[in-house]
């Protein structure tokens, strides 16, 4: 009997073993893939292809690498995988299982980013903070980035030298329409002048520029590359602690879209093995010195 | 018209149409920010109408000066006005909005209120040019022959003869032109200025609900219609003045 069943039993393991390692081959040739989402079986716009939308000109230290040649991005491509949210972008794609060619990037101004109505992306990354009144119109995913605003102003005026929330009362302050920025001045600034509302940031900025405005509130980050290219004599004149819920970015998705679930089930896991926080000292380890006010 | 509403309003997406341009509830609590936000367009619109009726004059007379000693002045005319209705008003008002105050030189004012209210008078002062002008033009040339005639010099003739039948036969156009001025004060906004339409930005950014575009259009529409009345009403009791006795 034992004759057999030896022999039997090696003829199993070795079918097992075929069998397991058939399946095996395929799952190791695809990347660090995420169970239950592969790219053929998600929801996309196009079939094979993440297309993610973001605002140009694409601005450090959000994106990097610079521009390409014959691509219509302005100040940087994201197609390179520089800068905090390409890198974000590209690594949760990696963790669904596409490579870098099956990503694409279209152009969404920040304005139709945040707005209800069909997308004409699979997700838009694009500084876009969570808050109740777009979660009703749009999907948000998970934090990639937790966030603080503050405020930008000229070298050498009054302003720059306020050192709480209370000193920023009296001054004309700006920020981007339907920004969250623009709801901090108007919630917990409270100037006694109404605060002047831009289409764009760069508008922002050069009315800053020009002295028709006194401060710019922007997140941190965004703060840095205004002082540093933007408004050479700019200086942040502070960080506002959030007090409350912590405002935190997310990927938006049309309203509804199952894509959502993926996604998050990437982002924990880049969250969980550190690569978030590795994309993270890489491209923003320089922007968080700012002193608070409060 | 009853049968379009009654068309309009049993289509199928009726009701998501109707609660996202036609939210009443959403229109009384914009309203208050929004009027207020209007009276920014109100005195825009009258600075600059003030200006523009007697820059545009002036503009339509020095390019209808005879002879060859004043071609200079026709040519610098002419230019004037095909440069400003050729560049889009958006144009010039972020041109000089954001780059008079830009070049830094003292005394340069930065308001944007200011640049908004030059870049409305310049353009506008264009277009009314040219309504004058027409005006001017359509006064027979017996009428001035007649004045010059009796002895008074070109600047009376046009003065008193040919300039008050010329204004009083392109008044309605004169409104017209106004009319698009009331409405291009809303593009002062794209220079951070928070007026009736960038207000309603602002609401609509914050709830999504497009009834906030509604009210400032209402308000708009609101100074236009007694406008357009009172002007039909000017025209024509200067043209029974003008034709009494006539039974047309």
């Amino acid at each position: 009997m034992r004759k057999i069943l030896i022999p039997l039993a090696v003829l199993a393991a070795a079918l097992v073993t075929a069998a397991v390692g058939g399946r095996g081959d395929v799952a190791a040739a695809a990347p660090a893939a995420t169970p239950g989402c592969a790219p053929d079986t998600l929801n996309l716009l196009n079939d094979g292809q993440l297309t993610i939308g973001t605002d140009n000109p694409a601005y450090p230290p959000w994106f990097g690498g610079g521009e390409t040649k014959g691509q219509p991005w302005k100040i940087n491509d994201p197609a390179t995988g520089k800068g905090f949210e390409s890198a974000v972008a590209y690594a949760v794609a990696k963790q669904l299982g596409f490579t870098k060619a099956q990503v694409t990037w279209v152009y969404t101004p920040f304005n139709r980013a945040i707005a209800p109505g069909k997308k004409q992306f699979d997700f838009a990354i694009n500084q876009i903070s969570y808050t109740p009144a777009r979660a009703k119109v749009l999907t948000f995913s998970e934090s990639y980035y937790n966030v603080n605003q503050s405020v930008v102003a000229v070298k050498g005026k009054r302003i720059a030298s306020v050192r709480s929330l209370k000193g920023l009362k009296s001054y004309k302050l700006g920020a981007q329409l339907g920004t969250t920025s623009y709801q901090f001045i108007v919630n917990r600034i409270k100037p006694s002048q109404r605060p002047a509302v831009f289409d764009t940031n760069d508008a922002a900025v050069a009315a800053l520029k020009n002295g028709q405005i006194d401060g710019l509130v922007v997140d941190l980050p965004t703060a840095f590359y205004v002082t540093a290219v933007q408004v050479p004599n700019g200086k942040i004149v502070g960080q506002f602690a959030a007090t409350g819920n912590q405002e935190r970015f997310g990927m938006v998705f049309q309203k509804g879209n199952p894509l959502v679930a993926c996604v998050n089930k990437a982002l924990r896991t880049l969250k969980r093995n550190g690569t978030l926080a590795k994309i993270q000292q890489t491209w923003l380890a320089k922007v968080t010195g700012a002193p608070v006010l409060r | 018209m009853a049968g379009l509403v009654w068309a309009v309003t049993s289509a199928p997406n009726w009701p998501e149409v109707r609660d996202a341009f036609f939210d009443m509830d959403a229109y009384r609590r914009s309203f208050p920010s929004i009027a207020r936000a209007f009276l920014l367009n109100v005195k825009i619109f009258l600075i600059a109408e003030g200006i523009v009726l007697v820059t545009a004059l002036l503009l339509a007379v020095l390019r209808s000066l005879p002879g060859p000693v004043f071609f200079p002045l026709r040519l610098l005319a002419t230019a004037y006005a095909d440069l400003f209705r050729g560049i889009p008003t958006i144009l010039v008002i972020a041109l000089l909005g954001f780059g008079a105050p830009a070049l830094g030189i003292e005394g340069i004012p930065t308001s944007t209120t200011f640049w908004g209210v030059v870049s409305l008078v310049l353009v506008y002062t264009a277009y009314v040019s040219e309504v004058y002008r027409a005006g001017i033009e359509s006064v027979h040339p017996s009428q001035e022959a007649a004045a010059r005639s009796l002895g008074l010099t070109r600047t009376q003739s046009l003065r008193t003869v040919v300039l008050p039948q010329a204004v009083r036969r392109v008044i309605p156009p004169l409104l017209n032109d106004f009319i698009g001025l009331q409405k291009d004060t809303a593009l002062v906004g794209v220079l951070g200025s928070v007026e009736a339409f960038k207000q309603a930005q602002i609401e609509v950014s914050a709830d999504f609900n497009f009834t906030h575009y509604l009210v400032s259009a209402t308000l708009f529409v609101a100074i236009t219609i007694p406008l357009a009345r009172f002007v039909d009403w000017l025209v024509a009791r200067d043209r029974r003045q003008r034709q009494a006795g006539r039974l047309v």
